[in-house]
């Protein structure tokens, strides 16, 4: 057993103001912790950590600015509190996005591409590799060399991870590539989450699917930083 | 209909269900011109719905109402990062087969454009784009989504500014559901032939208490208090037509109604963001429509 474990859970609040927020607090439910959901800067007291849903991100960014969340969310941040970013909160945690006109919190290094795989008819599905998992998790928690299933909507990418983050999973497929496919040739290689600290970034949704490992490493983060 | 290649699966069931639980807690706006798109997007539009003319102007000069032209829909597509849907008629398969192929985000087969099957709606699973389709109670839901429907919409009385329908049809779903979760499981096959809804998914709705899919609300929706109206009353988000650029002020109205749908349950918040919104479009009473001009009625 973690020895985290016999402390009371964290306390972590999930952004609330548009997008796939209610699964995230679903999610939590199934390992114990009652979700916040933040609307407002005075909805972040006393959290340890915070989750930026999928939805859009230019969406978020906008009432985030509007509801005057971006610098209280950096605050968070800075003082080392656990940020967790899914698809559009991957491209708000971004510190670069290619150039394009949209409110950020610019928190982490890495450069992201915006609905990097095509319109919705390039969503897909796909297995990926952990390491992380095995390495920090319990065993109970890990299940050894068992992909994680995720799901990408609309998803961006990681183009690049600067030398403060670090690289947590990637796609790489090993099968020949047909004509007319470069879409799937592109996705041979491509980073899809990272890590840099206290802050955590993925471009696919485990919210939307039954395994939690990635829910689990986000709590162990909030633990273990408070 | 999915693909699989290297281990990769597009197109999946769990995608399209998933891009519509990404639009939750949003706003879908009609526009005609890729200006409006902007507009729509600078005011935190989660989504646009490309259309040639907005339901009140469909309304107004009549005729047959078709897709919009491929090239206005590319051109809004270029215009904006968000997501952009268009409508089809009910069941024209061909219109929907030419959407897919302009690589939009999803197909709304709507009763606002002029049915082109007065029987049969597409078969939605055939297509690798997942589609939205209105209905008026649960029975029409689950048989949208028996074709293969991913997202659900009520109707309304699209083009009208009047909210009064959509909220009869969204009391209409939430109220069926409750019914059927309260039901002995013995009773499900005989709700399912009054319903006229697959049995599987009647078991569903028991199980769960929830559709299987997202669910907004359309059709009538004017003002940031109308939103959080279908809000509190269980829409996931909502779609608005005419309601923005049909009014006096769009981007004002339009970020107000953005603001109004996170913030529903705050009427503190709702009350500041409808403060000089401007003129909101004119409303129709629903009586006054003649019955065959009632477009909450096409869909079978």
């Amino acid at each position: 057993m973690d020895k985290n474990n016999s402390k009371t859970p964290p306390k972590v609040g999930v952004l609330a103001l548009q997008g796939a927020f209610i699964e995230h607090v679903h999610a939590l439910h199934d390992l114990g912790v009652e979700a916040k959901e933040v609307r407002l800067p005075e909805d972040l007291a006393g959290l340890d950590g915070l989750i930026i849903p999928g939805g859009e991100s230019t969406a978020i960014g906008k009432l985030m600015t509007r509801w005057d969340l971006i610098e209280p969310v950096k605050d968070m941040a800075a003082e080392g509190k656990a940020i967790w970013g899914t698809c559009a909160g991957m491209i708000l945690l971004a510190k670069d996005i290619g150039g394009l006109n949209q409110p950020l919190l610019s928190l982490m290094d890495i450069k992201v591409r915006r609905n990097a795989f095509g319109s919705q008819l390039d969503s897909f599905e796909a297995d990926l590799e952990v390491p992380a998992f095995e390495k920090e998790l319990s065993d109970r928690q890990s299940t050894a060399g068992h992909p994680f299933h995720a799901v990408f909507i609309r998803a961006p990418l990681i183009e690049k991870v600067g030398p403060q983050a670090e690289e947590i999973a990637r796609i790489s497929g090993e099968k020949e590539v047909g004509p007319g496919l470069s879409q799937d040739k592109q996705r041979q290689d491509t980073i899809v989450a990272a890590r840099q600290d206290n802050l955590l970034a993925t471009a696919f949704h485990p919210e939307l699917t039954p395994d939690r490992r990635f829910h689990q490493l986000f709590l162990k983060m909030a633990e273990g930083l408070r | 209909m999915s693909q699989v290649l290297n281990g990769v699966e597009k197109s999946t069931w769990k995608t399209k269900v998933g891009l519509a639980q990404m639009l939750k807690g949003g706003v879908i706006m009609d526009v005609v011109t890729p200006d409006q798109a902007k507009v729509a997007e600078e005011a935190g539009a989660v989504a646009v719905m490309a259309l040639e003319r907005v339901p009140a102007d469909i309304r107004a000069q009549g005729g047959v109402a078709r897709m919009s032209a491929p090239e206005l829909v590319s051109r809004i597509k270029e215009s904006v990062t968000i997501p952009v849907m268009a409508k089809v008629r009910i069941g024209h398969i061909v219109e929907a087969q030419i959407l897919e192929a302009l690589g939009i985000d999803y197909i709304d087969e709507s009763e606002v454009l002029t049915p082109a099957d007065d029987q049969f709606h597409i078969d939605k699973h055939l297509f690798k784009i997942p589609f939205v389709c209105g209905c008026r109670n649960l029975g029409e839901a689950l048989r949208r989504i028996g074709e293969g429907a991913a997202m659900i919409r009520t109707k309304g009385e699209a083009g009208t500014g009047n909210v009064v329908e959509a909220v009869r049809h969204q009391r209409a779903v939430q109220g069926e559901i409750r019914r059927i979760q309260g039901m002995p499981r013995e009773e499900l096959m005989t709700v399912a032939k009054e319903l006229g809804a697959p049995y599987e998914l009647v078991v569903q709705i028991h199980e769960t208490g929830k559709l299987p899919v997202v669910n907004f609300a359309a059709g009538g929706v004017a003002t940031p208090a109308d939103a959080a109206l279908m809000m509190q009353l269980g829409s996931e988000g909502v779609f608005v037509g005419s309601g923005i650029f049909k009014s006096g002020d769009p981007f004002k109205r339009a970020k107000a109604i953005v603001q109004a749908v996170t913030h529903y349950n705050n009427p503190q918040i709702i009350a500041e963001v409808s403060k000089n919104l401007g003129e909101p479009m004119v409303g129709i009473e629903i009586s006054k429509i003649p019955q065959d001009q009632v477009l909450s009625k096409r869909g079978w």
